[in-house]
């Protein structure tokens, strides 16, 4: 059995070598005794720097003699034809090209897994890099921020990281999407294929001009340890994290703190101090995280003050006069019709008024017939 | 002895004729029904032997054979006693039978020989008709619906006997007199001054009136969804007569209405667990649906994402078509369906979305619910309309309009619209514009199709998103009187729309 990954065996470019596509394999072979670890109270990160033999002692329990087994007769190269039938390209830590920020992170994944290109991936995660990440059940308002901030980062060039999760993770990405931005999806499955599946949508749009990447081989199921370990690579692989609404104790906070531990920038777009869904982010910014309003500061923290710009995006036409008070009242927080009629203001007016802004993109009628201004990058 | 007398069979909610016929010869006694007829056939020969001797006739001691023609068609129900125990008594010569060759008779006997209320009197009428009979012997309890049919005349017995009476001319028939229009069931129809506050839902449910169109009401629980679409049917246009005869035959069939003539428009809200076939019509034999039931009328949907898909499903085929076609075996049905439709669904799954922080539900719950309410149906929602929970001044300030009020706007608006769609028989209404017609009838001044186009260039609408906003804004328009669609018209219904999967939809 062999131990640390040895540089000199390492494999022709984009290929991984057989050392580290067997660590790999052992990820997804322990899948479930990585489970089992975590609620005995491991602590990942240590067991990621473990070389292979101590981490099967560690972690395999009964099921050591078999996975021992399988371990010695693994073969690399069938393990490779495997991704390339899956479609996915590898690189491994041994390769000089290994993104250098994710080499910083405890337990560098031994392989990424690429859908969407390995060229393109190393391009994308050497520019700034910038993850965004948030609550599943994100609100309107957050939802929103994401979008938006994804939008503007991507518009001004930086490669936007984030979990393709339900919610804020899949906000950014749409977002950048929208200005024609590349994104990266760091998967808790294999990249082969969307996680969630329901964002299939979402998936082909990212790889077609951005990437979807996992530590784990093409096939491998996620696992409750997949979540946290992913979000090490997200903050491993970005200049800066950004978190947008997340509950106390919410896997967001994981990211944050792996890219504390990193030492990479840290920001938060603050919530209401009564609103569960900010108690998080709420909590990072009293602990220091910077204040994260717009994309200006989030360049700001990377570049230093006024260095980059955000560019102007065609966010829909200018309001009319009559409409701005409108909108300033939907954004006051009267939200839904009923409170928008009286006060001098017709069921008409208001209907042809709503619809005016939400034809620009101003606003959005959400479910239950509230209205959530659009914020214009 | 031979004797032969009409009488019908309802299939679906249409009469097929069903010619009784009895032979009487010398052998043992026997009594014999021939002619696929159910359960309720065969065991109406006790029926009818019963009858007859307890109303004083004599039930013939040979061998009687019963055939119901033709023997192709199956007969189901108790409907034929009566046709069957007169042509008994006519075979063995105790009426004379060349009067029963200008009746029909319908109707159930008890064992004693009173006639008993069978339900489809109105569609035996109707075909004892367009059969060419004179009279039609019914039960008294249908007489008053029977003779809503002209050209016919009604005779109303209670008994056998009295049948017997009828045909021999002994005793005259009663007929009944001019079936008195109840008035009275529109008057306890639930009226709009009973509303306070909900400005907007009073709004689409005038537009939805005036055009025909489908609407769906959203809305958290308990802020009176429900109560809206009840009153519906309240400023719908008054049934014309040959639209009433309709409704009351189909009624009839189902055995939901007895006597007189139905003329308030109809309103069914069947509960959520409802059946595919009990919705659109089925079973065995085949029986109108909720959908035939609200014929002319409203079918309301409480709380739709309940409902199965499957029979949301089946309800697509009576929506385009305006009838349901219902294929049993080799024998196909078609059942009228030509019914506005009003859904009403909570926002989201915990029904609180849109009112304060209240909501928890997250993005898959929110998109799970969709997906329950999506597909074809919602397709042919032209509105979309949430109802807000009314504020306190405006439960205590006056109705804003009434139903009198609102109908009259309504019925200027169709007669708008009857004016213009003249000749364009495919539609009837607003509502029923495809896409063709919409292009010739629906005329928008310049403003207004600046406004669509710039709505649509922005990708704000889909293409069918376009097409129901010209819909509605046409019906907008005729409601105020205006023969040019302006674009204020037009933003009105893009703000009433319902939102399909492809515009404005959320994180991807």
């Amino acid at each position: 059995m062999t131990g640390a990954p040895d540089p000199e065996r390492c494999a022709t470019r984009a290929r991984a070598c057989e050392d580290c596509l067997r660590r790999s394999w052992l990820l997804a072979r322990l899948g479930a005794q990585f489970d089992f670890a975590r609620r005995r109270g491991r602590d990942l990160p240590l067991v990621f720097d473990l070389p292979d033999a101590r981490l099967i002692g560690a972690i395999a329990g009964a099921a050591r003699p078999a996975v021992e087994r399988e371990y010695d007769c693994f073969d690399a190269q069938a393990a490779a034809a495997r991704c390339i039938a899956a479609g996915v390209e590898t690189i491994c830590r041994c390769d000089p090209e290994y993104p250098r920020r994710l080499a910083a992170a405890p337990g560098p994944p031994a392989v990424l897994h690429v859908a969407g290109g390995r060229d393109r991936f190393l391009a994308l995660v050497a520019a700034d890099a910038v993850s965004i990440v948030g609550a599943r059940r994100g609100s309107p308002y957050g939802l929103e921020v994401a979008r938006s901030l994804g939008r503007s980062l991507g518009a001004a060039g930086l490669t936007v990281i984030s979990g393709m999760a339900l919610g804020i993770d899949s906000a950014a990405h749409a977002g950048t999407l929208e200005a024609s931005g590349a994104t990266v999806a760091v998967l808790p499955a294999g990249a082969e294929r969307p996680y969630p599946a329901s964002k299939r949508a979402l998936y082909r749009r990212i790889i077609r001009s951005g990437v979807a990447v996992s530590e784990l081989p093409p096939g491998s199921a996620s696992r409750r340890w997949t979540f946290p370990a992913r979000n090490r690579i997200i903050a491993a692989l970005s200049a800066m994290t950004v978190v947008i609404e997340a509950r106390e104790r919410s896997g967001s906070l994981i990211t944050a703190a792996v890219a504390e531990d990193l030492g990479r920038e840290i920001g938060a777009v603050p919530g209401r101090v009564t609103s569960a869904l900010s108690a998080g982010t709420n909590d990072l910014l009293a602990h220091g995280a910077r204040v994260v309003r717009d994309a200006r500061d989030v360049l700001d923290a990377i570049f230093g003050a006024g260095v980059r710009t955000v560019p102007a995006l065609d966010g829909g036409g200018s309001v009319r006069a009559e409409l701005r008070d409108l909108l300033d009242a939907v954004d006051g927080g009267s939200d839904t019709l009923g409170a928008l009629v009286g006060s001098g203001r017709s069921l008409e007016q208001a209907l042809t008024g709503l619809a005016e802004l939400e034809v620009c993109g101003r606003i959005r009628r959400e479910a239950g017939g509230r209205y959530v201004v659009l914020i214009r990058a | 002895m031979l004797a032969q007398v009409a009488t019908f069979a309802i299939d679906g909610v249409d009469p097929r004729p069903v010619w009784v016929e009895v032979d009487i010869r010398s052998g043992l006694p026997t009594f014999t029904i021939v002619g696929l007829g159910d359960t309720a056939v065969r065991e109406s020969r006790d029926r009818v032997r019963a009858a007859v001797q307890n109303s004083g006739f004599k039930f013939p001691q040979s061998r009687v054979t019963a055939n119901l023609a033709p023997a192709s068609l199956r007969k189901v129900g108790p409907g034929f006693d009566a046709a069957l125990a007169l042509a008994v008594l006519a075979a063995s010569g105790q009426v004379p039978a060349e009067a029963l060759a200008r009746y029909a008779v319908y109707g159930e006997l008890s064992l004693g020989g009173e006639l008993r209320d069978s339900p489809g009197a109105l569609a035996v009428a109707e075909g004892a008709r367009r059969a060419g009979l004179e009279r039609l012997i019914v039960p008294v309890e249908r007489a008053r619906e029977a003779a809503l049919v002209e050209g016919i005349g009604i005779a109303a017995v209670a008994s056998l006997r009295e049948a017997a009476g009828v045909l021999s001319g002994r005793e005259p028939s009663r007929l009944p007199g001019p079936a008195s229009v109840a008035a009275a069931s529109t008057r306890t129809q639930p009226d709009l001054g009973d509303v306070r506050g909900h400005e907007l839902p009073l709004l689409a449910l005038q537009i939805a009136a005036a055009g025909g169109h489908h609407l769906l009401l959203e809305g958290a629980p308990g802020t009176g969804k429900t109560m809206l679409a009840r009153r519906l049917p309240s400023i719908l246009p008054e049934l014309t007569r040959a639209q009433a005869i309709e409704v009351t035959r189909i009624h009839s069939v189902a055995g939901t209405h007895a006597g007189g003539l139905i003329t308030a428009r109809p309103f069914r809200a069947p509960h959520h667990t409802i059946s595919a076939a009990g919705l659109v019509g089925g079973g065995r034999p085949p029986r109108p649906g909720e959908a035939s039931l609200a014929h002319h009328g409203v079918l309301f949907l409480d709380e739709l994402s309940e409902f199965q898909r499957t029979s949301l499903d089946a309800l697509r085929q009576p929506l385009e078509d305006g009838h349901v076609m219902i294929v049993r075996g080799q024998r196909a049905l078609e059942l009228p369906t030509r019914f506005m439709l009003v859904a009403a669904s909570n926002p989201c799954p915990c029904g609180f979305a849109g009112v304060g922080d209240r909501c928890g539900c997250g993005e898959v719950d929110l998109r799970r619910h969709r997906r329950r309410l999506s597909g074809p149906l919602l397709d042919r929602m032209d509105l979309l309309v949430t109802v807000e929970r009314p504020a306190e001044y405006e439960l205590r300030a006056p109705p804003l309009t009434t139903s009198a009020r609102a109908r009259e706007r309504v019925l200027a608006a169709r007669q708008r619209q009857q004016g213009r769609l003249d000749g364009a028989a495919a539609a009837a209404c607003n509502g029923e514009l495809d896409s063709r017609l919409a292009g010739r009838h629906v005329r928008l001044d310049r403003a207004a199709e600046l406004a669509l186009g710039a709505a649509y260039e922005r990708n704000a609408l889909s293409a069918r998103g376009r097409h129901r906003v010209l819909r509605v804004a046409r019906t907008i328009a005729d409601l105020d009187g205006r023969d040019r669609v302006s674009a204020a018209d037009v933003l009105m219904a893009v703000s009433l729309r319902h939102r399909d999967g492809a515009e404005g939809a959320l994180a991807a």
